[in-house]
């Protein structure tokens, strides 16, 4: 009897889903393939390893471009990423100078780093970020898988995606083709080549794996709170789906009363 | 007759058994929801991770004190004369209002370190000052000594001890 | 309220109260023993939802302004300070963010109840013009919390409504410099929405017990539309309906915790994760899946005030409805014209939806105008003319009846 309406709920519930494709299906740009990744699905986690090795090569490729404003080295030791030892990370902190201050003469200083200080940017400020990159701006990391249609997949195929402009496409200097971006230019160089880094784990540095593992360590700076969210997520569900049914019987009890 | 009242009461059982569970389960769900709405208020990650300090003390005098800050409060650090050692020292512990020798309130005899901070109502005291030439705190008219512990006033303790370390003869980390 | 009271205060206190302020009695009338027709369907459990909806929304949003701050430097880096170090942060935001959705999913189905079984018309016109009211108000407060994370669709999202204003002739452009506080969107802007997002809530709070107030007065509608005759027809609130209600609730909470603890961005846009710039428009502004229908009007009239006007209209229409339908008949069950076209006006708010968040350009343009047209002619033209030629079925006698007797074929 209430046809229209049921199909007023699926169809709402289609909309809802339905819609954020268009949008993110933004330009003439190739949609990425679908990596399955292990942090997808009810029980996703980060694979430790994967988010160690990304962190080397945002370490030692993207940062000298891209700032991870977000994240602070204390982050590095926190459950449900990388999970580096406190002692690890006071290491990797005190690679890196911060500004403090002001001292006593009201000067500003730099020190080590600190567990509890942020990864500090690259350049001073979009400005100089801007001069020294051919006018493009190379976008902070922190969020980058959130902030992208097609998500980890999308920044995957971006980093591994590169080739040669098709016949009849004018590059201009300073730009490059990927098939995946908007519009198939992108200003950033080809960021990862065959042994670029050296895993200290041994893994070989091919280009697609650099990639799988600096967008797995990404997806961890966007999302640090995956692992916590999906394991309470099912008990949650879990919870429901019971109470749900106890007060299913406990409804068909009372209403069984008035017959 | 009899299997019929059984059955009726097991009936009721059931029922009564279905509707405590039930209320129970919304309990227990309740407990749960209520647990982060509480606890956001409790001090975050970021606020965790300043919960440590350290402080260059060389460039303090004999009888100069520099105050710095610590998790939002005031601490002092005063470097001790002799003569105010030696006070501290020759008080009758037992007699005190808040009972501390002056060895278990210092690392080193020289350097007193707390959080200056009134025991009495949360009010920063006044240095050198007092009947006891310690602090003296002027919203109430507590009076400590020269080792931070209460002598006069309505102060119910000793100006608290922050956890700290010497990391080289003349720096402290604090917390 | 309707009928006698039949509260008895039972012990001393409540005998003390009851002779000073009679809230207990008031408590018990409406949602103790408050008279209910026995034959609501889960149709009718939207109204409890929402009331959780708006509860759950007021209360993590209490939260959120404790970590939130509303400055155009700050912003952004609070939502992710709440996301990252403020304990259980990210959960509290998540429930808030989709709990949006959730929300308009709810009153959508809620609105669209009401339509289908004509719980609009006499005696419950009040009613349902405080519920338009509510829907109105749910929109200025959907609209202000998004553009306060401060990332890219926050900031091009409000520069599109706001330039709406600007369509009002002569006074127009002032009244947008008014609402900026400024010649853009900008730190005072951010400030004043802020604390218009705080106040509304508790505007709809407000409405929403004016609207119970009016159910209860003339009682709820029911499947079959026609009034209760007597206490055969109805059952006590509790513990009838309460245990309904909250069974249908939490199936309702198993979908949005689904939404909240594995997909919580699906809703929203990825481009509110990039900081606001107000040197670069995103490449597709659109605004959240709840408005779409309204964006799709507003972009299918070439002319800006025009558009604004239709976009306006198509809700202030919905104050008129009482009025507009002409049938003696409240329920759609009894009348077969009526669920024909019902249908074709549930297909055509999808149909404007899915064009809303498409390009404005080209096949889309042409079927958002049919869209369009058809919206305003459903209220205007076919509700009025329906009442009049519709040969309605037979109507049962009471609520009891078609339970009890042969049920219509359906």
């Amino acid at each position: 009897m209430m046809r229209f309406g049921i199909k007023a709920v699926l169809a709402a519930a289609v909309l809802a889903v339905g819609l954020s494709a268009p949008a993110s299906a933004a330009g003439d740009a190739k949609p990425p393939a679908e990596m399955g990744w292990q942090f997808d699905g009810l029980f996703g986690t980060y694979d430790r390893n994967a988010l160690r090795r990304g962190f080397q090569v945002y370490k030692e490729v993207c940062a000298s471009c891209h700032s991870l404003n977000q994240i602070a080295f204390r982050n590095l030791s926190q459950e449900g990423g990388p999970e580096f030892s406190e002692a690890e990370v006071k290491a990797i902190a005190k690679e890196y100078l911060v500004e403090d201050g002001p001292d006593d003469y009201g000067d500003m200083f730099e020190r080590d780093a600190l567990p509890r200080d942020k990864f500090p940017s690259p350049y001073p400020n979009e400005n100089a970020a801007r001069a020294a990159n051919g006018g493009a701006y190379p976008p902070d990391l922190s969020l980058i898988t959130k902030a992208r249609g097609g998500g980890a997949d999308y920044i995957h195929a971006l980093l591994s995606g590169y080739e040669d402009a098709p016949e009849g496409v004018e590059m201009r200097a300073g730009l490059y083709y990927n098939p995946y971006m908007a519009g198939g230019k992108i200003a950033m160089p080809v960021p990862l080549l065959e042994e670029l880094v050296e895993y200290s784990d041994g893994t070989e540095a091919t280009v697609e794996q650099m990639s799988m593992d600096v967008t797995h360590f990404l997806n961890w700076t966007a999302e640090p709170e995956l692992e916590q969210r999906k394991r309470m997520g099912f008990m949650v569900l879990i919870y429901l789906t019971i109470f749900a049914g106890l007060m299913f019987f406990s409804m068909r009890k009372i209403w069984a009363d008035l017959h | 007759m009899a299997d019929e009242q059984n059955s009726a009461a097991d009936e009721t059982n059931r029922r009564d058994f279905l509707y405590l569970a039930t209320g129970a389960f919304a309990a227990i769900g309740a407990a749960n929801i209520a647990w982060p709405l509480i606890h956001q208020m409790n001090p975050d990650a970021s606020v965790k991770a300043l919960a440590s300090i350290e402080v260059d003390l060389s460039a303090i005098e004999t009888g100069q004190s520099i105050t710095v800050t610590w998790r939002g409060k005031p601490v002092f650090i005063r470097r001790r004369t002799a003569g105010e050692i030696a006070d501290a020292r020759t008080v009758a512990d037992a007699d005190l209002p808040d009972p501390q020798n002056d060895a278990e309130r210092v690392q080193k005899d020289e350097w007193l370190v707390m959080v200056g901070i009134c025991t009495h109502l949360g009010c920063v005291p006044l240095g050198q000052a007092g009947d006891f030439n310690g602090w003296f705190c002027p919203c109430h008219g507590s009076h400590y000594d020269t080792s931070g512990r209460i002598r006069k006033g309505p102060a119910p303790k000793n100006l608290e001890i922050p956890s700290y370390e010497f990391v080289g003869d003349s720096r402290i980390k604090i917390g | 309220m309707s009928g006698e009271s039949t509260y008895n205060p039972s012990n001393g206190f409540s005998k003390w109260m009851d002779s000073r302020l009679p809230i207990l009695r008031l408590a018990h009338d409406s949602f103790i023993d408050y008279p209910t027709p026995k034959n609501l369907n889960y149709w009718w459990t939207f109204g409890g939802i929402l009331t959780f909806c708006l509860v759950t929304q007021i209360i993590t949003g209490i939260i959120l302004a404790m970590h939130y701050t509303p400055h155009v430097d700050f912003a952004f880096n609070s939502v992710e300070h709440i996301m990252r170090n403020v304990n259980y942060g990210w959960l509290i935001r998540y429930i808030h963010a989709n709990g949006a959705s959730m929300f308009f999913l709810a009153v959508y189905i809620h609105i669209f109840r009401g339509l289908y079984y004509g719980s609009y018309k006499a005696p419950r016109e009040v009613l349902w013009i405080l519920g338009v009211i509510i829907y109105l108000l749910m929109m200025a407060a959907a609209f202000l919390g998004y553009v306060l994370p401060w990332g890219q669709m926050s900031l091009w999202g409000a520069t599109v409504i706001t330039n709406l204003f600007g369509a009002i002739p002569l006074i127009g452009e002032n009244v947008a410099i008014w609402l900026w506080g400024g010649y853009s969107i900008d730190n005072p802007t951010l400030n004043r929405f802020f604390s218009l997002h705080y106040l509304i809530p508790f505007l709809i709070f407000g409405v929403v017990i004016l609207h119970i107030w009016a159910l209860h007065v003339p009682g709820n509608n029911n499947p079959v539309g026609i009034s209760v005759k007597g206490k055969q027809d109805t059952v006590p609130f509790h513990p009838y309906y309460t245990v309904k209600d909250g069974f249908a609730l939490t199936v309702f909470i198993i979908l949005f915790a689904y939404f909240i603890f594995f997909a919580p961005n699906v809703l929203g846009h990825a481009d509110n994760y990039i900081q606001a710039n107000p040197l670069v428009t995103p490449a597709h502004i659109v605004p959240e899946w709840y408005l779409l229908p309204f964006y799709a009007i507003l972009r299918a009239v070439p002319d800006k005030l025009g558009g604004v006007a239709l976009m306006f209209g198509a809700i202030l229409i919905l104050f008129l409805l009482p009025w507009l339908d002409t049938s003696k008949v409240r329920s759609a069950r009894y009348r077969p014209l009526f669920r024909q076209f019902y249908a074709l006006l549930v297909l055509d708010c999808l149909l404007l939806g899915y064009l809303g968040a498409q390009p404005a350009e080209g096949i889309y343009i042409v079927l958002a105008r049919i869209g369009t047209v058809y919206y305003f002619a459903h209220f205007l033209v076919v509700l009025p003319v329906l009442g009049i030629v519709e040969k309605p079925k037979a109507v049962p006698e009471s609520i009891s009846e078609p339970i009890l007797g042969a049920q219509p074929a359906e």
